[in-house]
């Protein structure tokens, strides 16, 4: 063991760290964005648009996430688009992770009881409004931390998307492995930081579950 | 097409590797992951900081860097695995410590009055164990380990960043020699989708058989 592989390259692999944040942290936030369109598909009066919706989600949750990111990779090298593999590494991330954000979401909105809509139609509502005003702030409520597991789980998943180049906290490590000949040391610092991000997560997913539990839970 | 039939025999080995990756980590993660449920209810309290750290590590770090770690890193420390060993050894680390939290919640949910009614009509401590607690903890825990194990043979494909000759080690084999990268890939996700649907609904199928006996074996006789 040789320790000082892993401070002489702290530096390096700290901004490596803010590179796996910075591409999980797209993918999220670009994943609930189709993730809340999929689920207000899934959710909808019309038939053909549930059963899309479905396929959408049983395809990307069937799909080894590898399978995707290469597909995307080559998908659009096939049609000679020219854009930088960061790309199909985020679109990847983000068309996967909306799979399982809108199945979260489809929960959390099934979990608003009925009657809540009901009251709000017989108060005078309108529909805009009772989504606005009701289905909606709770389901992301209830949604919260589940919504963190998943972003946890895309921040161990963006590990993959080293293999299309991406200079993030894999790539990097691997890197450093062959840079220094101490893959063991390299590795077990990569996995260090990846643990520390995960372990600050998971912390704050707990926080969100005590202050936002579900209403009615306390 | 005939390509295809050029490459089928590299491609069935290599889902002949994948099964054998996913079946053998499987059950080696399930054995494991037991185990340590097993003992993490002898409740020894520094054992058990040791397991959570074990679970925290294998549950908070990416699987691809497990694999490198031991497939890269092992030899530093004189663990020298070829790929498919360290690919196995890998997805079962990996999924024994999501077997083990599996496990655990599966021992929370028998109801502590089984256990008091077992202990009060005179059963023996491994009787009860044997019979009241293993049934009622595996009826609980069947849901999560289908899923995991769907989980698992996703993760397979991971392995072919390690070389390990699995289906998409050999797809990717074939894309680079016939420059069909696109066909070849899209070939495999369509495979994976129909092969996840199917082992899904076969799971659900198993998950209703395996609690149906485990009800039965349960009951009082």
């Amino acid at each position: 063991m040789k320790p000082e592989v892993i401070l002489h390259s702290f530096g390096y692999l700290t901004r490596a760290a803010g590179a796996t944040i910075a591409v999980s942290f797209a993918g999220i936030v670009l994943g609930f964005a189709i993730g809340s369109a999929i689920c207000a598909a899934r959710v909808s009066r019309r038939p053909w648009l549930r059963r899309a919706g479905a396929v959408y989600v049983s395809v990307f949750r069937g799909v080894p996430l590898l399978v995707q990111l290469l597909f995307i990779y080559y998908f659009l090298a096939e049609y000679g688009i020219d854009v930088p593999a960061i790309v199909a590494a985020v679109g990847a991330l983000a068309l996967s992770s909306a799979a399982y954000q809108a199945e979260i979401l489809r929960g959390a909105l099934n979990a608003v009881p009925r009657g809540q809509g009901e009251a709000a139609t017989a108060l005078g509502f309108s529909g805009l409004d009772i989504w606005r005003r009701i289905l909606m702030p709770q389901a992301l409520r209830i949604s919260t931390p589940p919504l963190i597991s998943e972003f946890i789980l895309l921040l161990k998943a963006s590990s993959l998307v080293s293999v299309v180049g991406i200079a993030e906290l894999t790539r990097v490590s691997m890197n450093i492995a062959s840079e220094t000949y101490r893959p063991l040391e390299a590795y077990l610092a990569g996995g260090l930081f990846y643990l520390a991000i995960n372990l600050c997560l998971a912390a704050l997913g707990a926080l969100a579950e005590r202050r936002l539990g579900a209403p009615g839970a306390r | 097409m005939s390509l295809f039939w050029h490459y089928a025999p590299s491609l069935l080995s290599g889902f002949g590797v994948t099964i054998l990756c996913w079946a053998a980590g499987g059950a080696l993660g399930l054995m494991l992951g037991f185990a340590i449920a097993l003992i993490r209810r002898l409740r020894l309290a520094p054992v058990n900081g040791l397991i959570r750290v074990f679970i925290e590590i294998f549950r908070g770090t990416p699987f691809l860097v497990q694999l490198f770690l031991l497939y890269a890193g092992g030899p530093s420390i004189g663990l020298r695995l070829s790929a498919t060993a360290a690919g196995i050894l890998g997805l079962a680390l990996y999924s024994s410590a999501y077997f083990a939290e599996i496990f655990r919640a599966g021992f929370a949910a028998v109801p502590a009055g089984q256990i008091e009614a077992a202990v009060s009509v005179g059963m023996a401590p491994i009787d009860t164990m044997m019979r009241v607690m293993l049934p009622g903890a595996l009826i609980a825990a069947v849901p999560s380990i289908v899923n995991m194990l769907i989980i698992l043979s996703k993760e397979t494909v991971v392995l072919s960043i390690i070389t390990v000759p699995e289906l998409m080690y050999q797809v990717q084999t074939m894309a680079a020699e016939t420059f069909t990268a696109f066909d070849a890939i899209f070939g495999m996700a369509v495979f994976y989708w129909l092969l996840v649907e199917v082992v899904s609904r076969a799971g659900a199928r198993i998950e209703a058989r395996v609690t149906a006996y485990l009800a039965h074996q349960g009951a009082p006789a």
